[in-house]
């Protein structure tokens, strides 16, 4: 229980030292008004890279998510879990305002990129969604050519001069997705040509061509088999060197292999946070324990 | 988070979990029997209810092996996490300690066998007399250790872990004891060494109770608490989340 008014004690120090946010930092010391579950765990992390608080998502009148805060830290794997229907994916896409695309859906409270608030009116975002990339559930290769694919991005953000540059940033973007040595004969075929995996891979080295410093992957297995996923899984535990990255996924076994943190959500609410390992053999709310040992509903 | 008492979606989950435990808490009275009739095997010199203790304990290891496949196939087959992980390997860490518990109460029984063939004279009352206390607090604590698993009781298993206490102390003043037979009578030693292997196999089930008893903490309350002070072990296990 001390941790929490800490934890709110420390967001409280944080926002207040900004005057700009200090409507929504005093909002937020009156959560408990509201009618939504308390999260359990600890949602601060010592090196934050993404900061959410308070955050609420209506579609038109309909509230998806009740106030959820969690830090996402620095070059972690963090998973999100839960039902269909609790949540996950709406958050997840919360994080590069992919949710703007959909005009019913409204988003309030404080989401924070390094110090910047992305829901700003200042933030361009292209530019945001070139810094927090994403790969969706089933792979979507543009119908281009396996190097359009992965040149488009850099090309559009104009990142690179000349052909020999953008050659070499391809080829580092498919090697680090680990799929240079199965595509570097075959860089002018369709992106549509290969395999599931392949395409998945795809997917992931067209979002790191533009080096984000996040990937949201949103269920970016559940389309494909156990070689092509445990390929996957391997990928992210490299990529987690240099980039941090929230996954939703279906599978537990999945988050529990692939990630370091994991959030439980269930109907809108954040209901706990934690260190994976302790998620999945000790959750501290009946809830999370229903859900992953299978008694949920 | 304590262990739920919900039903599993998957309701073929819940049949086999609960087979689980019935296997463990049927093996575990088995092994009670056993030291009983050891003890009972000694206590009357009867070397043909001993050597039938002898006999019995293969179907125990049997048992060990049929839970130990099971809780794999479980593993393999249901991916448990949470309650139900915790579950599956404190039981298959229990059997491990039953099996061991069965063992020592076949040793006594061959104590027994060895003692009273007819080769040689029987030993001296005053030599068997801390036997009979320390069975006694040794089947006690295996009685309550599965009492406890059965009704998930975290304050009964703690109650089982402090109890071991006071059996090693038993058996130190028993050898103490001994020691002193046969300092005084060396024509005392072969029973009494006799006798050391029993108190011992009887001190061993003591341990093997307590083993018990912080697996079961660890099912109900998820904390481990093998190889932690006492105190820390009763702070653990009772902490109210």
């Amino acid at each position: 229980m001390s941790t929490t008014i800490i934890e709110v004690k420390a967001s409280l120090d944080h926002n207040l030292a900004n005057p700009e946010t200090r409507q929504s930092a005093l909002s937020s010391a009156q959560i408990t008004d509201y009618d939504h579950r308390q999260t359990v765990g600890k949602i601060t992390v010592d090196n934050p890279k993404m900061i959410c608080r308070n955050v609420n998502v209506y579609y038109a009148e309909k509230q998806a998510i009740k106030h959820v805060s969690l830090d996402i830290g620095a070059n972690e794997v963090i998973a999100f879990i839960g039902p269909s229907g609790c949540g996950k994916s709406t958050v997840l896409r919360c994080l590069n305002r992919m949710n703007d695309t959909i005009p019913i859906c409204r988003v309030t409270g404080e989401i924070r990129l390094e110090s910047e608030d992305i829901y700003d009116k200042k933030i361009d975002v292209v530019q945001l969604r070139a810094r927090v990339g994403m790969v969706f559930q089933k792979p979507n290769p543009f119908p281009k050519s396996i190097y359009e694919n992965v040149a488009y991005g850099p090309r559009i953000h104009g990142m690179v001069n000349g052909k020999a540059e953008m050659d070499e940033l391809v080829r580092a973007s498919l090697e680090r997705a680990g799929l240079l040595k199965e595509v570097d004969k075959r860089m002018n075929e369709p992106g549509t040509s290969l395999s599931g995996g392949q395409q998945q891979r795809l997917c992931i080295a067209r979002a790191i061509a533009v080096n984000p410093e996040v990937i949201l992957m949103d269920e970016p297995c559940s389309a494909l088999d156990p070689i092509a996923t445990a390929k996957i899984e391997e990928l992210i535990d490299e990529l987690r060197e240099n980039y941090t990255i929230v996954i939703v996924t279906h599978s537990m076994q999945q988050a529990a292999r692939v990630s370091q943190r994991t959030a439980y959500f269930h109907l809108g609410d954040l209901i706990e946070i934690g260190e994976t390992d302790q998620i999945f053999t000790n959750p501290r709310h009946k809830l999370t324990e229903d859900y992953i040992t299978g008694r949920f509903g | 988070m304590a262990i739920s008492h919900d039903a599993h979606t998957v309701k073929q989950f819940d049949i086999q979990l609960t087979n689980l435990r019935n296997q463990v808490q049927e093996m575990g009275g088995l092994v009670e029997d056993q030291i009983q009739n050891a003890i009972k095997a000694l206590d009357n010199e009867d070397i043909t209810a001993a050597r039938e203790v002898i006999a019995r304990d293969q179907i125990i290891n049997g048992m060990q092996v049929k839970v130990d496949e099971d809780s794999v196939s479980m593993i393999a087959l249901r991916q448990p996490l949470g309650s139900d992980l915790r579950l599956i390997m404190s039981l298959s860490k229990i059997v491990t300690d039953l099996e061991r518990i069965g063992d020592e109460a076949e040793k006594i029984a061959r104590m027994t066998v060895k003692t009273y063939d007819g080769a040689g004279s029987p030993p001296n009352a005053k030599l068997l007399r801390d036997v009979q206390p320390m069975s006694k607090l040794a089947a006690n604590m295996l009685h309550n250790c599965l009492d406890a698993l059965a009704r998930l009781d975290v304050e009964k298993a703690v109650e089982v872990a402090q109890g071991d206490d006071e059996l090693d102390q038993e058996f130190q003043s028993a050898l103490r004891r001994l020691i002193t037979y046969m300092m005084e009578d060396p024509r005392t030693i072969g029973h009494a060494i006799s006798v050391i292997f029993i108190i011992k196999a009887l001190e061993r089930i003591g341990d093997h109770s307590k083993n018990i008893a912080e697996y079961i903490i660890y099912l109900v309350k998820g904390k481990d608490v093998r190889h932690v002070k006492m105190d820390v072990l009763v702070q653990d296990a009772l902490a109210v989340e």
